[in-house]
């Protein structure tokens, strides 16, 4: 049995949902390659070969594949399916606009956001944002599968000595076309791999008052992120949002500031460790799920919290 | 041009969600029903687009049991021209649900193709990239901002870390996400005008099309619950609880 993972890059760097995804893959049980597909990604490939468990590395290294467009590295990935018993990808934003146009163009179902490896056929994932948890198994001939980053551990970037074979398919995207893209330019570790995050909701009363937090996170090497209500005000982007609609958060502290704890931002952030509610209402239903909650104005506890780390 | 638009019933998005005792299902009897929130916002891009003369025409389709005729009376309220029904059972797997959504969309020849990015009951985010791929076309994910012009839609999406615009050429798929409109609500007099717009009830034979599933459901359980912590009075035991008992601040 063979595992097949897409590798998420950004031509530079592996990201760290792919060594999480490998994990889970590990678990499934097989040999375990892995699809590089960029353009110039050759520090991707080096670090690709060097991770724990991953026997193989498929490189295609072409201009074609710069954007990960879903269309063509769909395509390439249906190419070179043949033989693997389970195709997976991390879940996100690249990993769930490719992988359902895989399974489709297989003939197969898709399993999205797994959170556990039950067997090779079973497999459990969150639905209802996270208020119930399914347990789904599947015949299909080839399980295509994403995988949520925060269920499983991150495998070993050394240790691997995996060969790479080059995929020669050069499949061009003709009705596609990379126009641009704004990326948010940030020191701070990524919202869903931070292992601190703190998050501002409604609460907060502006975007600049965002900047309180900035404290705290560089103090503690934290995430900032936010409620779904604080985006909708216009406080912060969207990118920075916790919660069913949002990214999903399981860092070891969490700390929420001025969020009231809507059942949808609980979806997002409640398999933290650790959880830190500030907040001035004391019947706000963040308190519920906290481990330690102050009943505060966040005006003056954020400033003296930040002081005393 | 023309615009397809999918819309699904599912559970009202300010439904507390109860999992059956027999661990089978999430207990839907006597629950509120709604629009799925992403499909709201679809239909709504797709009536904007009618407005400032994009579009000629909006058709609503439903995939799914006589009662997703009233989730597209809601959508014809809305705006949308006319609206399909594809009965089946409920619940069908997104796979099926795509080949008779990408049938629809080849019968009408809808030059785009605007859903919501996923349903909030399963969550899957796949049955629109599901229909561009049976289709061959294009798609644009998570879209926060769609122009169409020349033959072409111009879509900005949120991705992780920020916004990526790519261009499509039509006919297309796009998904829609949180931000991309604000959906406005039906007026009377335009609930009781959807009544009379028309409304089309298909088979999955009329697309050639056979539904199943080889994924079954083993269990559904509620999660874990999480015990509620204490209450700290300030923030220096705050910071004495992070220290010496979570041992997560060092």
């Amino acid at each position: 049995m063979s595992i097949l993972v897409l590798a998420e890059h950004d031509n530079q760097s592996l990201k760290p949902a792919t060594l999480n995804t490998i994990t889970a893959a590990s678990q499934i049980g097989g040999d375990v390659h892995l699809l590089v597909a960029g353009f110039e990604c050759q520090t991707v490939i080096a670090q690709a070969s060097k991770v724990a468990g991953v026997s193989k590395v498929l490189s295609a290294d072409n201009a074609v594949y710069e954007h990960q467009l879903a269309e063509n590295i769909a395509k390439l990935v249906v190419d070179v399916a043949e033989g693997y018993s389970h195709i997976l990808a991390p879940a996100t934003t690249t990993g769930k606009n490719t992988l359902p146009r895989v399974a489709a163009l297989l003939d197969v179902a898709q399993l999205s956001d797994v959170i556990k490896v039950e067997s090779a056929d079973t497999f459990v994932r969150p639905i209802y944002a996270g208020n119930a948890i399914a347990t789904v198994k599947s015949s299909d001939s080839v399980k295509v599968i994403t995988v949520r980053a925060t269920g499983f551990d991150a495998a070993a970037d050394e240790g691997g000595d995996a060969q790479t074979e080059v995929l020669s398919q050069v499949i061009a995207s003709e009705k596609s076309r990379f126009v641009s893209e704004q990326l948010a330019e940030s020191d701070r570790p990524e919202l869903t791999a931070a292992s601190v995050v703190i998050s501002g909701g409604r609460g907060m009363g502006s975007g600049d008052n965002f900047k309180l937090l900035d404290g705290i996170a560089d103090k503690l090497g934290a995430a900032i992120g936010a409620s779904r209500a604080a985006v909708d005000a216009g406080f912060v982007p969207n990118d920075l949002q916790v919660g069913q609609t949002g990214k999903t958060v399981a860092p070891d502290l969490y700390i929420a500031v001025g969020i009231s704890g809507a059942i949808q931002h609980l979806a997002g952030m409640k398999d933290s460790k650790v959880i830190v509610a500030i907040n001035k209402d004391e019947d706000a239903p963040i308190f519920q799920v906290a481990d330690y909650g102050l009943v505060a104005d966040l005006f003056d506890a954020v400033p003296e919290l930040e002081k005393s780390l | 041009m023309k615009v397809l638009v999918s819309v699904k019933r599912v559970i009202d998005y300010n439904v507390k969600v109860r999992v059956k005792a027999d661990h089978s299902a999430v207990d839907l009897t006597n629950v509120k029903m709604s629009m799925n929130p992403f499909c709201e916002i679809a239909v709504e891009e797709a009536i904007r687009l009618k407005e400032k003369g994009v579009a000629d025409e909006v058709v609503v389709v439903s995939v799914g049991s006589k009662s997703c005729q009233e989730t597209l009376r809601t959508a014809l309220a809305l705006g949308a021209d006319r609206a399909i029904q594809v009965e089946t059972e409920d619940g069908l797997d997104s796979l099926s649900v795509a080949k008779l959504l990408a049938g629809v969309a080849k019968d009408e020849a809808a030059d785009l193709i605007i859903m919501g990015k996923q349903s909030i009951d399963s969550d899957n985010n796949q049955t629109g990239q599901m229909v561009a791929a049976l289709l061959d076309y294009p798609q644009a994910t998570f879209a926060s901002e769609v122009i169409v012009e020349n033959g072409e839609a111009k879509v900005t999406r949120e991705i992780d870390g920020g916004l990526q615009t790519l261009a499509i050429t039509l006919p297309a798929v796009v998904t829609t996400d949180l931000r991309l409109n604000e959906p406005r609500f039906a007026s009377l007099p335009n609930i009781m005008k959807a009544k009379k717009k028309p409304l089309d009830v298909k088979t999955p034979a009329d697309f050639g099309v056979e539904v199943g599933s080889n994924v079954s459901i083993v269990s559904v359980t509620p999660p874990p619950e999480r015990a509620a912590g204490i209450k700290v009075g300030s923030v220096s035991e705050l910071v004495d609880k992070l220290k010496n008992e979570a041992k997560v601040v060092s």
